[in-house]
């Protein structure tokens, strides 16, 4: 892999990359890392892939064919964790690394040491989470939402690796957040005013605040498990005084900000491709701005949405129901923003845009039956069914995940000073478009039927759906390998790119040479035209 | 030169927020304690009460309160309700039982955990003595009658008609066993 990615920055002047695999050891270069980022969480979304073909195998027909309920249980978790934690998350930490110093003027991040040590943490984090696999009792089987008292009284013992795991993706997430807060703050060049900063830097300066904010009450949520499992308390253990309806509260109030961490930047990225393809300004930058921060401080207000049904009193259901609606207003000035900006633009349709497009439309629906699930009394139906399976997958799949796709072909020719392939983009785009409808739109409706999620068999008449939902699932998961085929295509050869490589690309990334030297910015930029679009 | 201290300052602020927000997650457990208590969410009820002044008995009105019993997960005891259902006057010191008995034949402890239905009429349930105050003891197929003293409070919202007060048993050796230990 390394002597792949060698080439792309053969022509680094000033001091070039070490040799060899100890340049990516010991890299402090954000170019280094952000690419470290983003083939980790490459292969991290194909073994969350596997474990997803696995479940969908098992779905593919009624009656348990394939797994057994004990790991069918350890595949629902796992592929949850692995994705959330291994795939989405740091995909968009890697984009980090790599655009933001370029699109403020920095010549890198500002604690490029830090920035070392937080990726490193990964992949060892990763590990130990994957080896729970084979150890007596098998991998955590809990749901990746890990409700006590099912992962404290009821947990394999492989329970302890999992919060270790979970603590240390957690300090690898508060220390790149730092470092990109500390960045944005102190390195923009001269000129880069707050409310000149390109929407990607933006949605992530409020994602990191997020990390910032949540990380450490998931640390401490996994903490209390810690204590209860091995030392006697009984934070979550009713029997001696605890509550385990406190362990939802406590975990929500992480897990819902944490959403919103997978889909801020996936914000910024479409906030990026679609002025530069529909030839225009984007409509409303300000309005974005305010938008982001507004969704992040709702975030914080609207956890208990996920708790319906435990038993929260008339009121409190009726708070949390409204203010989770309140969050489509600042949504939808988004999704009409970026509309508005393809509105009598003259567009194109290459690969970025593609994915771009496809992302507002799947992503609303995503976000209609997010609004369909807050309303209380239909929640009672919809809870645990595949209808929730379906929103929060079009939201992270055709949501978060092509946001990174887009972006990935949207900036390669600046990582790499080739263009990808257009034909296979494109054939990569329908494929995907394709595979991801089939395989969740059909949820929707053995979720209103009312299957149970989190369930290795079900009643015969969800059958006809599974079965398309399946096929779906492989065909989507199986055109990944040719967006693997397109990114090393890419890297190791094809059409040479310009400076700007798109026509209607602007911003301060898009002034250097493609593919980005290996020091860019060493001194500040002067003109702050380029900022953004 | 002054790039460098702000962004110390900068990280220095950061890491005060993510130690204090580490932090918070621990405090949300006392908050929720007292927010449950002082509310009656989730159907906490209150612990020992003691009358503050002579309660207004209201002869008018009768409240259906009915007991449930259930064990938890692994635990083995027989635990149940001496009477099922009770009508009480509002306002008035009533008594109600619940057998318990170890039938392992190991000395066992447990502890019960209430909890009241509708959620709103907790904070109306007074507990003068309960069994669940404390933990039980109980030696190898010894059984015991418990008793419940409660009163429910004479401003009860009149649209509790009927309420039901649970108790779930827990198997607790162990963790005594670590106590002691």
């Amino acid at each position: 892999m390394s002597a792949v990615i060698e080439e792309l920055h053969h022509d680094g002047h000033h001091h070039g990359p070490d040799k060899g695999i100890m340049r990516w050891v010991f890299t402090t270069n954000h170019k280094d890392i952000g690419t470290l980022y983003l083939w980790f969480s490459f292969l991290m979304f194909l073994t969350g892939g596997v474990l997803a073909l696995g479940i969908r195998a098992e779905l593919f027909q009624p009656g348990l064919q394939i797994v057994q309920p004990e790991l069918f249980n350890q595949l629902t978790t796992m592929h949850g964790l692995i994705m959330v934690f291994g795939a989405v998350m740091p995909a968009f930490v890697g984009l980090a690394n790599w655009l933001i110093p370029m699109m403020i003027g920095a010549p890198d991040m500002a604690l490029p040491r830090m920035n070392n040590y937080s990726f490193w943490i990964l992949p060892f984090a990763f590990g130990m989470l994957l080896s729970t696999f084979f150890m007596d009792g098998g991998a955590p089987n809990y749901g990746w939402t890990f409700y006590a008292p099912l992962s404290t009284d009821y947990a394999p013992p492989s329970v302890t690796f999992f919060i270790f795991a979970v603590h240390m993706m957690g300090i690898s997430s508060i220390m790149g957040s730092i470092n990109v807060v500390v960045t944005i703050l102190n390195m923009r060049a001269p000129g880069m005013t707050l409310m000149k900063m390109p929407l990607f830097v933006w949605t992530w300066f409020i994602t990191a605040y997020l990390l910032i904010a949540v990380m450490p009450v998931l640390a401490g949520v996994v903490t209390m498990m810690l204590m209860d499992i091995h030392f006697g308390t009984a934070f979550f253990n009713a029997g001696g005084g605890g509550d385990p309806v406190l362990f939802q509260h406590v975990f929500w109030f992480f897990g819902h900000p944490e959403v919103y961490i997978m889909i801020l930047p996936a914000f910024g990225v479409v906030s990026a491709i679609i002025p530069t393809f529909a030839r225009k300004r984007l409509f409303g930058y300000d309005s974005m701005v305010y938008a982001t921060a507004s969704i992040a401080f709702l975030s914080f207000i609207v956890w208990a949405h996920h708790m319906f049904t435990v038993g929260i009193p008339l009121a409190g259901e009726l708070y949390f129901m409204y203010a989770t609606m309140l969050i489509a207003v600042p949504t939808g000035v988004k999704v009409f923003n970026w509309v508005a900006t393809m509105w009598q633009g003259a567009m194109t349709f290459e690969t970025p845009m593609l994915f771009a497009i496809a992302f507002v439309i799947l992503f609303t629906i995503g976000g209609l039956s997010g609004l369909m699930l807050a309303i209380v009394p239909a929640d009672f139906q919809y809870h645990d069914t595949y209808f929730v399976v379906a929103h929060f997958h079009y939201v992270l799949v055709p949501g978060s995940i092509f946001s990174i796709m887009a972006a990935v072909y949207y900036w390669i020719p600046k990582w790499t000073g080739n263009m990808y392939d257009e034909t296979l983009g494109k054939t990569h785009f329908w494929l995907s478009f394709i595979g991801v409808n089939v395989t969740f739109f059909p949820q929707h409706f053995i979720g209103l039927a009312g299957m149970p999620r989190r369930i290795p068999d079900y009643a015969l008449q969800f059958a006809d759906w599974n079965m398309v939902s399946s096929c779906g699932a492989f065909l989507f998961g199986f055109s990944q390998l040719l967006f693997l085929f397109i990114v090393i295509k890419c890297i190791r050869g094809g059409k040479k790119a310009t400076d700007q490589v798109w026509e209607g690309a602007h911003g301060l990334e898009w002034t250097i040479p493609s593919p980005a030297p290996y020091h860019t910015f060493t001194t500040p930029p002067t003109s702050m035209k380029e900022a953004h679009g | 030169m002054s790039g460098k201290t702000e962004a110390s300052k900068t990280i220095r602020q950061l890491i005060f927020v993510v130690v204090g927000m580490f932090g918070f997650g621990f405090a949300m457990v006392p908050l929720y304690d007292v927010l449950c208590e002082v509310t009656g969410f989730n159907g906490k009820t209150a612990g020992k009460y003691t009358a503050t002044e002579v309660p207004d008995v209201r002869e008018d009105r009768l409240v259906t309160i009915q007991f449930l019993a259930s064990n938890n997960a692994d635990m083995p005891w027989e635990f149940r309700p001496k009477v099922r259902t009770m009508k009480v006057h509002p306002g008035k010191l009533n008594t109600a039982e619940f057998y318990a008995r170890n039938v392992t034949g190991e000395t066992m402890v447990a502890q019960a955990v209430p909890s009241v239905t509708p959620f709103h009429a907790a904070e109306f349930l007074h507990k003068t003595e309960c069994f669940c105050f404390e933990q039980q003891r109980l030696e190898a197929r010894e059984d015991l009658d418990m008793p419940l003293r409660f009163i429910i409070d004479s401003q009860i919202p009149e649209d509790v008609k009927t309420l039901t007060l649970s108790y779930t048993l827990y198997d607790v050796t162990e963790q005594i066993g670590l106590a002691t230990n």
